[in-house]
């Protein structure tokens, strides 16, 4: 059966070693600032390219934007 | 100089909520156009005390959005904040530190907090502090704004929350460096945040 994931609620499929850097790239995540948690837990900017996310996680980003 | 009493300040105040707002400590990160709004929201609606930090200031093109008056024009925001919130409310506490925010100086200056709210402009100072926040300090609840700019589409103005983190803004418009967001929609942005402030006050009371 197709693993998923979900990305600020929607499905994507899941496969290894899919990190928060390629999670952002296919979903086209444009702007350079960003909050992510996955499962609750806030992932570092520097962790994007290392943090591999399980199968089911709940992945939420945010855009950080200037302004203020 | 004109002076009041504190029943004289609250007589219209709800009775109920009052005292969780007069206990209360909120810590401020910057003193701009959202920092100045929020500050004065809290403090008009009670708020026990504030700590606000921010190392720049005053300049002309500040005035279309900041509260803050051209004979400030030059002063440090975060002392300019402190005399015009006095004026309003003398029964608020107002911390000031005119000094920059890093990772180090951020866990000490607000670490007895009960809310913490972003009011940063550049979206690398709002990254830094909730990465911080978040680790350091999970259980204290971070009111951050993201995306301000410009003018109409008030429907798109949301409040997402993510545990104990809160971000207020349309999250889509960035405009570039040079042009400031306007004094509507900021304020609408920094009330929102002010509000949330109550609403989680009043919220976190009843645990």
């Amino acid at each position: 059966m197709r693993k998923t994931i979900l990305v600020n609620g929607r499905e994507m499929e899941w496969e290894e070693n899919l990190t928060i850097d390629e999670i952002l790239k296919r979903n086209k995540f444009s702007f350079k600032m960003l909050v992510v948690k996955v499962n609750g837990k806030l992932i570092k900017k520097e962790e994007y390219k290392s943090f591999v996310v399980p199968p089911n996680a709940d992945v939420k980003v945010i855009h950080l934007i200037s302004g203020g | 100089m004109k002076k009041i009493t504190y029943s004289q300040f609250f007589s219209k105040h709800d009775r109920k909520i009052l005292p969780i707002i007069r206990k209360a400590t909120v810590g401020i990160a910057g003193a701009g156009g959202l920092g100045s709004n929020i500050a004065f929201s809290l403090v008009r609606a009670g708020i026990g005390k504030l700590i606000i930090s921010d190392f720049d200031k005053i300049e002309p093109s500040n005035l279309n959005r900041q509260q803050y008056f051209i004979e400030q024009i030059g002063m440090p925001k975060v002392k300019a904040l402190r005399d015009n919130l006095r004026m309003i409310n003398p029964f608020s506490a107002c911390e000031i530190h005119e000094i920059k925010l890093n990772e180090e100086n951020i866990p000490i200056i607000y670490k007895n907090v009960d809310i913490m709210v972003e009011a940063f402009d550049k979206a690398e100072m709002k990254q830094m502090l909730i990465e911080s926040w978040l680790i350091r300090f999970p259980e204290i609840p971070l009111i951050v704004a993201s995306g301000l700019a410009g003018f109409g589409d008030n429907e798109k103005i949301r409040t997402k929350n993510l545990g104990n983190l809160f971000v207020i803004g349309d999250e889509t418009a960035e405009l570039d460096d040079e042009i400031s967001p306007m004094a509507p929609k900021v304020g609408i942005v920094a009330n929102m945040q002010a509000n949330l402030v109550l609403e989680l006050l009043i919220k976190n009371s009843k645990r």
